[in-house]
């Protein structure tokens, strides 16, 4: 083999080398993650990954071998996804997480949760009137698969025993159920606030909707403080985080149509992160409400504690989320 | 030669259309090229098998180990069974898009990742939003899909799917090929190729080796374009590509001599980009043959 020829060839030769390293380290992190490497090796690919660019410079403007150049864009975009990616630790995100971006992003949306919240209560006020005035109305708003009997036409002694521990269903399957299936509607509340808010809203109301059609059923037979104590339990948490998960929708869904000052693209994704952070939250704590509504109302059959539960958390959450905190505005900066 | 320039769009992988430039901190373009809607939907489609196997393989699991033990540990199968689902769902494609990769197994198969539209590191969030849109990209119009009602019900689900089947084409209505997830997130999704490092065509020596004498009328027939084409065609090394552009070259520069196909080829290929390269140091890039 003689020696090179082309100036571009003798450029090639001189760095292959760290090229190759490079290409070695990053598939080795793609196979067994950045732990795999040691420091010295860590250390040394950002310096590598600014010899890489350079060369892709030099290479852009002075080869023309097409396939060097496309291998060096490919080496460098897979560096620079590495070496500008996301590079806190998972600990550490989770405690920002709980200090600040979750708690932040609730007070930020507090205009949508107010929204949320009065077209849930909208609902429940608007049904509870109907039905207590005319009963037929409870099949609109409650699909009757859902009721499991608990309708106008149930006699007062049933309802009661469906308040105290009328289910035979294994408790934690019962709670992981409620869970998953509440953490579902939640997501997908949040992914109608896209079109524009209206179906967002619209899931909003109905939950109302079948909130007070039941309330109705139940105190048109002198059940209301009871059933209000075996909804308060968990429902308190869980109206609360489904009235985020709404809030969370509303921010995109407004920010689709009056981006404001920014760009619509622009306004939408920091909607949507933003709303995406409430998300994980609301997430935690559909899974905190399917716990006391599967296990602790179960359990629990005494209508003063159910209350004093579901007002304890409701109280804890608002304080969690709306207690005006110094550190927080100084984290978000 | 107009048949090597035909070819040339099926040689080259170059997608002018999908190049999007990222400016690196270091001031450097790293032309990123964005995914096509059919590599997307292959990879969506590779995902949601392994999702769809897993799911299956899982219940079979679940349930043969229900059918051998019985009692009360019934529940936590039960229990088990749930968050399968739910996690498949929901998590899985979170959990690998958190991954160092950004991608899910069916993208990585095709060479794709998710990154930020503007350049910065992909966060949890931005990961959260994308997958939570899938909700009406793909599920809603599921739903729609495999509802059975008849009269004005049917009519209903009919405008229903239309309708969430605007979420799911989504990316076929924008320039780069957004899903709705991704306008939500800020994110899109591009090629990560891993490439080698392929041997340098020029760099055997080959002129001196073979003793081929181009003229400089010769060397000059051609610009970067051709000679771009003909280094796709020497690295596929198809023999009946090979002979026709080689008839063509030798008719073009005129070139008596019955040499092998490809050894005539690498040495016109050494000769034309040496002789490229230098018209380039001396700040001339000759884009193609009608470029003087």
């Amino acid at each position: 083999m003689s020696a090179p020829i082309l100036k571009s060839q003798r450029f090639r030769q001189e760095r292959e080398a760290d090229w190759s390293q490079l290409d070695r380290l990053l598939r080795r992190i793609d196979k067994e993650g950045p732990a795999a490497l040691d420091d010295r090796q860590l250390l040394s690919i950002p310096v590598l990954y600014r010899s890489a660019l350079s060369a892709l410079s030099v290479a852009r403007a002075t080869s023309l071998d097409h396939q060097l150049v496309e291998y060096l864009e490919s080496l460098c975009a897979r560096t620079y996804f590495f070496v500008y990616g996301n590079r806190s630790h998972p600990l550490e995100r989770i405690r920002r997480f709980f200090l600040t971006d979750w708690p932040n992003a609730a007070q930020a949306l507090w205009r949508e949760t107010v929204g949320a919240g009065l077209l849930m209560l909208l609902g429940t006020v608007v049904s509870y009137a109907l039905v207590l005035r005319d009963a037929d109305w409870f099949y609109a708003f409650v699909p009757a698969a859902i009721t499991g009997g608990r309708d106008p036409t149930a006699t007062t002694a049933f309802l009661r025993s469906t308040l105290y521990g009328g289910q035979h269903e294994p408790l934690s399957f019962f709670a992981a159920f409620l869970f998953t299936h509440n953490a579902q509607i939640a997501v997908f509340a949040f992914a109608l606030g896209f079109v524009f808010c209206l179906p967002s809203g619209f899931l909003m109301i109905y939950n109302g909707c079948s909130l007070g059609a039941l309330l109705a059923v139940f105190a048109a037979k002198g059940l209301g403080f009871q059933l209000g104590g075996w909804l308060f339990i968990h429902g308190t948490t869980e109206l609360f985080a489904v009235t985020l998960a709404g809030a969370a929708g509303f921010r995109v869904g407004w920010a689709l149509a009056f981006p404001g000052e920014r760009a619509r693209t622009e306004a939408v994704s920091a909607a949507g992160r933003q709303g995406a952070i409430l998300m994980f939250g609301v997430v935690i704590m559909l899974f905190a409400a399917g716990l006391l509504e599967g296990l602790g109302r179960q359990l629990i059959v005494n209508d003063w504690v159910r209350y004093a539960i579901g007002a304890a958390m409701i109280t804890a959450w608002s304080a969690y989320f709306y207690w005006p905190r110094s550190s927080a505005s100084d984290a978000a900066r | 030669m107009p048949p090597v320039d035909a070819r040339a769009a099926a040689l080259t992988p170059e997608k002018p259309g999908r190049v999007r430039s990222l400016v690196t901190p270091e001031g450097v373009d790293l032309h990123l090229v964005l995914a096509d809607a059919g590599e997307r939907a292959t990879a969506f489609l590779l995902d949601a098998a392994i999702i769809i196997g897993g799911l299956g393989v899982a219940s079979i699991v679940i349930l043969l180990l229900a059918v051998a033990i019985q009692g009360p540990a019934m529940e936590i199968l039960g229990i088990l069974w749930l968050f399968v689902f739910f996690g498949l769902r929901n998590v899985y494609f979170i959990a690998f898009e958190l991954t160092p990769g950004a991608a899910t197994p069916g993208k990585r198969a095709l060479g794709l990742r998710v990154a930020s539209r503007d350049g910065g590191p992909l966060t949890a969030d931005a990961i959260f939003a994308r997958n939570a849109i899938r909700e009406i990209e793909v599920y809603l119009p599921l739903t729609f899909l495999i509802t059975q009602r008849t009269g004005v019900d049917a009519w209903i689900v009919l405008a229903g799917l239309t309708w969430s089947g605007i979420f799911a084409l989504f990316p076929l209505f924008n320039r780069d090929r957004l899903r709705a997830g991704d306008l939500v997130a800020g994110t899109w999704v591009v090629r990560a190729p891993k490439r080698r490092l392929l041997p340098d065509l020029a760099g055997d020596g080959a002129i001196e080796r073979t003793g081929f004498a181009f003229t400089s009328a010769q060397i000059n027939a051609y610009g970067v374009k051709e000679l771009h084409v003909l280094e796709d065609v020497i690295r596929k090394g198809q023999r009946q590509v090979e002979a026709e552009v080689a008839a063509r070259i030798r008719r073009k520069i005129d070139w008596i001599g019955a040499e092998p196909d490809r050894e005539f080829l690498s040495a016109y290929y050494a000769a034309l980009r040496g002789r490229l390269e230098t018209r380039l140091l001396f700040g001339h890039r000759r884009k193609d043959k009608f470029d003087v």
